[in-house]
């Protein structure tokens, strides 16, 4: 089991008061499977993302991320489960501008330790960024960019990929081509992938969908 | 329609509390360190003109001999009787003990009502004031200082300089021995008509037109310039913290900005109530800038009073008086800034499309092509600099030289640290080291005008710092071989100079007079020593160049030495001939130095000098002894002459007067060194902080992706310490420079002597320290911010929704 979450809540402090975003989520996902994550807007997707990333702390309940209790890991071993565990692609693709496409794409692995050139020079081809190495991030567009920071968590070779809503800021059918590259590329590599999204169309072509609501899973 | 617009632009400020403490604070500090300095200059120039004032020069013609010697009395009676109506004035220093004191003798009867200076001809005060022992008019401050010296009874005269005795001028011509003698004329306003010329009736005189400045306003006009030039650069530096907030608070707004144009507000009307918002942001900084600027001027006053005494002989009180127009300049300045500050960002708001995309950071990313004009820019300047120390004369010309080698450094730095980090970044290996070189680089132009300030303010210190400890090695070197006489002996008359000749002769090794008369040589104000034919001097006096055989030819009558500011001014050479008071022809023999000296000074041989002026006051005398005997001669002395204990002074005492005094003169510029640092720092923190309120997108991935906060607060802590040593070692080459600017031209302009270089890296490791602690305090807040950031602020970066 790559991804296992039991009775995970998680309630954020505002200026009204406490607002509950996650109640009780159970959720498991294993090695080569991709689910679906939907729900309206203010439903608690982005928030069960980065708890499942290890990015934020849970205020009940358990997630285990290959094997290790996330909830009982000191912030330093956090890191370290994010850095060599889990791959993270972003809505807003969160590229580091001050490197190159090249740089960026090679930058999680290289900080994971599993830098691998040919590994990132075929992704690189598969993802039609060969010409681009050189670029900075500002001088791509967003399908650009967006496939720079799928490269760079899949070249990471990550057990988990979590993904928030990869193809948003995408055409139709550039996101179709990306989600079909993800796909695959999750496949041949082994690793998990949990996707939000709010476009059904997509969500029926993962292995699997949960659908929250208020924070629960309907 | 604009109250709203106003409502929302000032909006942002209540949204960053900090942002906007920061910009009142850089225009409150730039304004307090401009107008400090400029409140102490309007006091020491009302002074000046105070001094000016003396006697009505800056108002009434006078009239003086045309080879400035002085003036027969007899030429007075005869312009006089031919219906001129003339007063007399006779002028001269004398030394009672340690006092200098400038005596003015006048004629109550026929002084011009413009120059009554105190009113000493009030009902039987006539009398007591001509007949003698006379009275001496004096301010409070110098009737303190003269307490139990020779002096006529004493009066305190309210408005008189300090350090300026008044008297009759009979009494003035017996207490100066120049019997029957005259400095100069003053002529009345109101003259009958028809008088005959002046070179008719008495030739050899000519009519002077009333002198607004005097001759302190000149003496010390190089001082007040070094001043102003310090203050304009913590003002400039201060500017760079103003520049900065500026150009962030408009940036941020540009989505604002774009809104309520396509609202419908004009450019026209958004410009105007930016310029409305600017004004009012000025004036509160402006106005805590001036205050602030009243305890700076009060607290560096007091030791610019003692340097201009010390240096100059002008006396400026030590107090400050508030004058309304301080605070309108104070003010004018604040908002001249922010203007100048505001004047590019608010260009771009002008010239802002009304559809283009927004561009976030923009004002931040420095193109290739904008830091290939800033190399290009820098590079003109420093040829600039180059040319003026080659061919330029003049102190503005060397200021000049100072503006384009530390302006021209600035523009270089960010050039020169992008291509040293992208250099770092390509030898990195490391994917966290590879981010780091390229993730400071980024941050480089946010980050590069508080760097140039911090630059200019390290440069400054290190080349102020360097010439001032140059100095202070020379100046004491100098001192140890012009004060080389174990005991300085002052008699209060002439008949008690010839017992003390007597009395000391069997008792010391040497008793060496120091004799002078004052006059005009090659075209300005000096003074005329004479030195005995005495080891001493041979073996100690700090010649500059000689030809062989110096002493004897001095010793000889007729061969001179001249002081180094005299020989730089009128460009003299050895060998020369030079003129003295009175038509005495002289060669000049050698050049010495003669630090701290404002005015020309010659030197003959003792026998020629009270042989081409028998009436010399020969009162001073410089005594060699075995040192170990000091004390007892001075017991000796006082018990047999009861001489004032200020008119027996040890070696010791005057070189520890006169470093006292050169401390004082380079107080000022420590203190101004040390502001202008802090200001660089307030502009370090400045950006620091802005920028942090920026980095939440750039760090935010790399702490997704496996980087603990602690991690990224250690490397941030780097960073700063990286970007700050770079910025401290451009500025040790730069402040070298900038130190043999200060010794090589502006001192020789300003002062006429030059002086020998000396580096002192001890004091570089210093300010090192200190330098590199100010970084990274001002980077305290900001990492204090990054370490205490929620997983939930990290998080708002990724998501725009829970």
């Amino acid at each position: 089991m790559v991804l296992a979450m039991q009775g995970v809540s998680k309630a954020y402090q505002t200026a009204e008061g406490p607002l509950q975003v996650l109640q009780d989520i159970d959720l498991k996902l294993e090695a080569g499977r991709s689910l679906a994550l939907t729900g309206e807007s203010g439903s608690g997707k982005s928030t069960l993302l980065h708890l499942a990333a290890g990015l934020d702390g849970v205020d009940a309940g358990r997630i285990e991320i290959d094997g290790q209790d996330v909830t009982q890991l000191h912030d330093a071993e956090r890191a370290a489960l994010r850095r060599n565990v889990v791959g993270l692609v972003f809505q807003q693709f969160n590229l580091i501008p001050s490197l190159d496409v090249a740089a960026n794409l090679a930058f999680h692995a290289r900080l994971a330790g599993r830098h691998d050139p040919a590994w990132q020079t075929e992704l690189t081809q598969r993802l039609g960024l060969a010409d681009l190495g050189k670029r900075y991030p500002e001088q791509l567009s967003g399908g650009q960019q967006q496939r720079v920071a799928i490269g760079r968590t899949l070249a990471a070779r990550p057990k988990l990929v979590l993904a928030d809503e990869p193809t948003g800021n995408l055409d139709e059918a550039t996101g179709d081509a990306v989600l079909d590259l993800m796909l695959s590329l999750v496949v041949e590599t082994g690793a998990a992938l949990l996707m939000v999204t709010h476009s059904q169309r997509l969500a029926e072509r993962l292995d699997g969908r949960i659908h929250l609501r208020s924070g629960r899973i309907a | 329609m604009l109250t709203v617009a106003l409502s929302a632009l000032l909006s942002h400020w209540r949204r960053r509390p900090m942002q906007l403490a920061m910009l009142l604070l850089g225009l409150s500090l730039a304004t307090a360190l401009w107008s400090g300095v400029q409140a102490i200059n309007a006091e020491a120039r009302a002074s000046y003109d105070r001094a000016a004032a003396m006697l009505g020069q800056d108002r009434l013609r006078q009239i003086v001999s045309d080879d400035g010697e002085l003036i027969p009395q007899a030429d007075f009676v005869a312009l006089r009787r031919a219906g001129w109506l003339v007063s007399p004035v006779l002028e001269g220093q004398l030394r009672l003990g340690s006092v200098r004191l400038h005596v003015i003798g006048l004629d109550p009867v026929s002084l011009p009502a413009e120059a009554q200076q105190v009113n000493v001809s009030a009902g039987d005060d006539l009398l007591g004031f001509i007949t003698p022992p006379g009275r001496m008019y004096v301010a409070s401050a110098t009737a303190r200082q003269l307490a139990g010296q020779p002096t006529p009874p004493l009066e305190i005269g309210q408005g008189l300089p300090p350090g300026t005795g008044l008297v009759d001028i009979g009494i003035a011509q017996s207490l100066l021995d120049k019997k029957g003698l005259i400095s100069r004329l003053i002529v009345d306003a109101h003259q009958p008509a028809g008088l005959a010329p002046i070179e008719t009736i008495v030739p050899g005189l000519s009519v002077r037109a009333p002198d607004p400045q005097g001759d302190l306003v000149r003496l010390t006009d190089s001082f007040h310039l070094n001043l102003t030039a310090f203050g304009f650069l913590a003002f400039a530096v201060g500017l760079f913290i103003v520049y900065s907030a500026i150009g962030l608070a408009f940036e941020q707004r540009r989505a604002t900005f774009r809104t309520l144009r396509s609202l419908g507000l004009s450019a026209r009307a958004l410009i105007g109530l930016l310029l409305a918002e600017l004004l009012l942001l000025a004036l509160i900084a402006g106005l805590c800038g001036v205050v602030l600027g009243y305890f700076v001027a009060s607290f560096l006053l007091p030791d610019v009073a003692a340097t201009l005494q010390g240096l100059y002989g002008a006396t400026v009180p030590g107090a400050l008086t508030l004058r309304p127009q301080w605070w309108a300049t104070g003010l004018a300045i604040a908002v001249l800034g922010t203007l100048v500050s505001a004047a590019q960002s608010l260009w771009q708001v002008w010239t802002l499309p009304l559809l283009a995309p927004a561009q976030p950071r923009a004002w931040a990313r420095a193109s290739e092509a904008a830091r290939r004009v800033q190399a290009v820019f820098a590079l003109c300047l420093f040829a600039m600099a180059l040319a003026l120390a080659i061919w330029g004369n003049g102190l503005i010309a060397g200021f000049a030289v100072l503006a384009g080698l530390l302006l021209g450094a600035a523009l270089l730095l960010p050039v020169i640290m992008t291509a040293l980090l992208a250099f770092m970044q390509q030898l990195a290996r490391g994917p966290l080291t590879q981010w780091f070189w390229a993730d400071t680089r980024q941050q480089l132009p946010g980050l590069s005008l508080a760097l140039m300030a911090l630059l200019l303010a390290l440069s400054a210190n290190v080349g102020v710092g360097t010439m001032v400890a140059s100095f202070r090695l020379t100046f004491t070197g100098w001192l140890d071989q012009r004060l080389a006489a174990e005991l300085y002996v002052t008699a209060r008359n002439e008949g008690e100079a010839t017992a003390l000749r007597t009395w000391l002769a069997p008792r010391v090794d040497a008793t060496l007079p120091i004799w002078s008369v004052e006059g005009t040589v090659a075209g300005g104000p000096a003074q005329v020593f004479g030195v005995a034919d005495d080891r001493t001097y041979r073996d100690n006096w700090p010649l500059l160049q000689s030809v062989p055989g110096v002493w004897d030819k001095v010793a000889g009558g007729d061969a001179v030495l001249v002081n180094e500011q005299m020989a730089r001014r009128e460009k003299l050479q050895l060998g020369e001939p030079l003129i003295l008071p009175g038509g005495w022809k002289t060669t000049i023999v050698g050049v010495y130095s003669d630090y701290g000296n404002p005015i020309g000074q010659v030197i003959v041989g003792i026998d020629a000098l009270t042989s081409h002026y028998p009436d010399v006051s020969r009162l001073r005398y410089g005594l060699r002894l075995d040192p170990a005997r000091t004390t007892a001669l001075i017991d000796a002395l006082q018990a047999q002459f009861h001489l004032p204990s200020q008119n027996v002074v040890d070696q010791a005492s005057i070189k520890a007067k006169s470093l006292e005094i050169f401390e004082k003169t380079f107080a000022v510029t420590g203190a101004l060194n040390v502001l202008t640092l802090g200001v660089a720092a307030v502009a370090m923190f400045a950006s620091l902080m802005t920028l942090s309120g920026m980095r939440l997108s750039q760090i935010a991935p790399v702490w997704a992706m496996g980087l603990t906060r602690r991690h990224l607060v250690v490397l941030e802590v780097a960073r700063t310490m990286v970007l700050a040593t770079v910025t401290l070692l451009a500025a040790i080459p730069v402040g070298i420079g900038l130190a043999w600017v200060l010794l090589a031209i502006v001192n020789v302009e300003a002062f006429g002597w030059r002086l020998p270089m000396h580096l002192f890296p001890s004091d570089w490791l210093r300010l090192a320290v200190f330098a590199l602690a100010a970084a990274l305090l001002s980077a305290l807040i900001p990492l204090r911010r990054l370490a205490s950031l929620s997983p939930s602020d990290l998080l708002s970066v990724f998501a725009n929704e829970r």
